[in-house]
């Protein structure tokens, strides 16, 4: 399986995001966000955390607009697995292949702390390997993931069983817990924790571990 | 010539920094400010040309990136 990670300037964990998808046996490769195609035969991109341009204009903003966001935004059309994690998230949000926004957390501070949370499904590639409703604790570490999204589209990602992870105890505002969701086709995920941060026991802990393996073994291919 | 887009969270979506705002304008001292929303405004300096045309021009910008329209709604001032 192939991972390719995407560094924007001001990206601050792709290289985290590249050791975990290797320490699960993707072989990995690295994308600068002025490329304009992905690597052949890539799986899964993965857009990192960080603090992509600056946060300049808004949070991932630019890089939604940047030019390898035209090659990310067409291997999602085309059935292909992206993975946001923080700045990801809200550059995937900005990209609109996912619904939603991330805005100041509700208590406007930076929060950066280990994180309960809530695997609120497991229909997934990205969750398969969690039991539904399992426990686990993934670092936060952002400004503004407070994630907001009208009563429709609330509606309809619990009704599509869209949504991937909610915190235990809400640490920034969002809308029902929400700490994760899934594109329409399952294949695109967000989420604010960072699960890159837990991969090793040496870390602390191995709760986004899971996260990785379900990834490996679960992707269908695009 | 010149335009100018003023750019806020739309209405029913919470401010959390222009609450914030309010009551630190409450602790100063000052009264009767029952409500703050804070936005922000981008001056674009334009080819000289049909105002029109560089207002739909704008408008489009504002669509794929100068506003978030997801939360956020904008206006358009050719100047």
């Amino acid at each position: 399986m192939k991972a390719a990670v995407v560094t924007f300037p001001g990206s601050n964990c792709d290289r985290d995001l590249a050791e975990g998808f290797a320490l699960s046996g993707f072989e990995v490769s690295r994308v600068w966000h002025k490329d304009t195609s992905l690597p052949a035969g890539t799986d899964v991109v993965g857009i990192p955390g960080g603090f992509s341009f600056g946060d300049y204009l808004r949070c991932g903003a630019i890089a939604a607009q940047s030019p390898i966001a035209a090659a990310v935004v067409a291997h999602a059309a085309r059935g292909g697995y992206v993975l946001g994690i923080c700045n990801g998230f809200q550059v995937l949000t900005e990209m609109r292949l996912l619904p939603g926004a991330l805005m100041r957390n509700a208590g406007l501070k930076f929060i950066c702390r280990m994180q309960n949370l809530h695997v609120a499904t497991t229909a997934s590639a990205f969750t398969s390997t969690y039991a539904s409703g399992q426990s686990i604790n993934i670092p936060i570490a952002h400004h503004d993931g407070n994630y907001l999204i009208d009563q429709d589209g609330l509606a309809k990602l619990k009704g599509e069983d869209r949504i991937a992870f909610t915190y235990g105890i809400n640490p920034n505002g969002s809308i029902a817990d929400i700490a994760g969701v899934l594109s329409e086709n399952r294949r695109v995920l967000g989420m604010m924790p960072h699960p890159e941060r837990v991969v090793d026991q040496r870390h602390g802990g191995v709760g986004g571990a899971g996260l990785f393996k379900s990834l490996m073994g679960g992707m269908a291919l695009a | 010539m010149k335009a100018r887009v003023t750019v806020m969270l739309k209405a029913g979506v919470l401010d959390v920094q222009g609450e914030a705002v309010r009551h630190a304008l409450g602790t100063l001292g000052f009264a009767g400010v029952t409500g703050v929303r804070q936005g922000k405004v981008i001056e674009l300096e334009m080819a000289d040309g049909d105002r029109a045309l560089a207002e739909a021009n704008v408008k489009g910008m504002c669509e794929k990136l100068l506003a978030n329209t997801v939360i956020e709604s904008y206006r358009v001032e050719i100047i």
